[in-house]
């Protein structure tokens, strides 16, 4: 088998432990539709609407949301040490990376897709009149968060602080990301809106992406092998 | 040879401490900002430039030793060398020091200059991030347990990986600037010795400080292990 059908069996294999509890997909949307609750009491519902903040909320929802989820998805494999019997497999180790970060890309994603239309309706913004651009950037950083995220969430597995230190690591190693996306999301909400810098942006995160992709496929062994 | 080292360095840099100081103060002459026409234009950059010749000194000791600390976690992770190991963390350590003083004089100046102790600019920015970087590193490596040091070193290399995104996303702003016409490159002749001697002195004082930090993180490594090897002998308990 190739390495990409035994990375889509590892992916498959953690979005089927999803799909049958749908824990953390559940616990993530309503705690991403509380977040945009308590935004839209945080933020003054000015006359010109919120327009201004929406990005930025948006970005943090996914933020702070992905963490969540990257940890409790790790944990799982914690639980019965199943991350050692991962590692342990006749397949590449590149193979369980990947698989990872797609199952965690797909997490992160199913959660903006609840978050996305949430934001779009209590707070009256026109989300959707660039859907192909905003699609790709929340799909672009959805896949730079699970990269970066799987890499350090299954290197701290052992640790007994984890849940304070996968932000501490992430965040400013992540802050890119989020101000890039963020970013895009404004230029895309602006009135007119502002494709170029729109665009700009877009590929700026798909760099991003690919060159932590590349880094983390390099460093991902000799991280978690202790 | 670290005895010898360590000190000489230190001395080394507390002579160029005092150099700097005076070419800085009674050298160099005093910034003013001109017009086209070759007359005041009002621009604050009068005495407070001074602080410059420290702030960037500082600032370009941070950028050396975000990169030490990613080239010798490389080396770590290749090498498993916990030597390597001691580098990163040492240089880290110390970094987060000059960080501040980066951050601190930066806020100084920006009081003095734009009167806000900070405004966002993208070098501020950046400077910001880096920092927050290594402050991070150094609390994996107090919290994280026994995987310290491969969480740390990761965060190092892509933390170091992550530099020219951070460069590019804070883009250009208010912020005197750097490059071929930036600030450093034209400086004043009378200003150009003190600003190098400053830069010099400061990477003298980081050698310095990062050495005498690595025999530490040597030793408290060695103690640890020699406490598990206790364990495991069950001499310890």
């Amino acid at each position: 088998m190739s390495l990409v059908s035994h990375a889509a069996r590892v992916a498959w294999k953690d979005l089927r432990i999803e799909l049958r509890s749908l824990e953390i997909f559940a616990t993530m949307a309503f705690f991403s539709a509380l977040i945009v609750v308590i935004y839209s009491f945080a933020f003054p519902r000015q006359a010109g609407g919120a327009a201004g903040s929406v990005p930025g909320m948006l970005w943090t929802a996914i933020a702070f949301t992905g963490t969540i989820a990257l940890g409790r998805a790790f944990d799982r494999e914690r639980e019965n040490d199943t991350m050692r019997a991962l590692l342990l497999a006749p397949v590449p180790r590149l193979a369980v990376f990947l698989g990872k970060a797609l199952a965690m890309a797909v997490l992160v994603l199913a959660v903006a897709v609840v978050a996305v239309p949430l934001l779009a309706v209590f707070l009256s913004v026109p989300l959707f009149d660039h859907a192909l651009e905003l699609v790709l950037v929340i799909v672009l950083g959805a896949v730079g968060i699970a990269v970066v995220g799987s890499v350090f969430a299954a290197t701290l597995l052992k640790v007994r602080s984890r849940d304070v230190l996968l932000p501490v690591i992430l965040y400013p190693l992540l802050i890119p990301l989020f101000v890039a996306g963020t970013k895009a999301t404004a230029a895309l909400l602006a009135t007119p809106a502002n494709l170029e810098a729109a665009w700009y942006w877009i590929e700026f995160v798909g760099i991003y992406d690919a060159v932590f992709l590349v880094l983390s496929i390099w460093v991902f062994e000799s991280l978690v092998i202790e | 040879m670290r005895k010898v080292v360590v000190p000489a360095l230190a001395v080394l840099a507390a002579i160029g401490l005092v150099a700097s100081i005076h070419a800085v103060f009674f050298d160099a002459p005093l910034q003013y900002g001109l017009d086209d026409t070759g007359r005041l234009n009002g621009s604050s950059l009068f005495f407070n430039q001074k602080i410059f010749y420290f702030h960037v000194a500082h600032a370009f000791v941070l950028f050396t030793a975000v990169f030490v600390a990613g080239v010798s976690s490389i080396g770590f992770l290749a090498t498993r060398d916990a030597r390597w190991d001691d580098v990163a963390s040492a240089s880290t350590d110390v970094a987060v020091a000059f960080g501040a003083v980066v951050l601190a004089t930066g806020s100084i100046w920006a009081k003095a200059a734009w009167d806000v102790w900070w405004n966002w600019e993208p070098r501020l920015t950046m400077s910001l991030l880096l920092w927050l970087i290594l402050v991070g590193y150094v609390l994996v490596r107090r919290f994280a347990g026994p995987s310290a040091d491969r969480v740390a070193a990761g965060m190092a290399i892509f933390g170091m990986v992550g530099v020219p995104f951070i460069y590019a996303m804070v883009g250009q702003d208010s912020h005197p600037a750097s490059g071929r016409n930036g600030v450093v490159a034209t400086l004043g002749p009378g200003m150009r010795g003190a600003f190098w001697l400053s830069v010099a002195t400061f990477y003298v004082w980081f050698a310095a400080l990062v050495l005498l930090r690595i025999s530490g993180t040597r030793a408290e490594r060695e103690l640890r292990e020699l406490r598990e090897r206790g364990l495991d002998l069950g001499v310890l308990s």
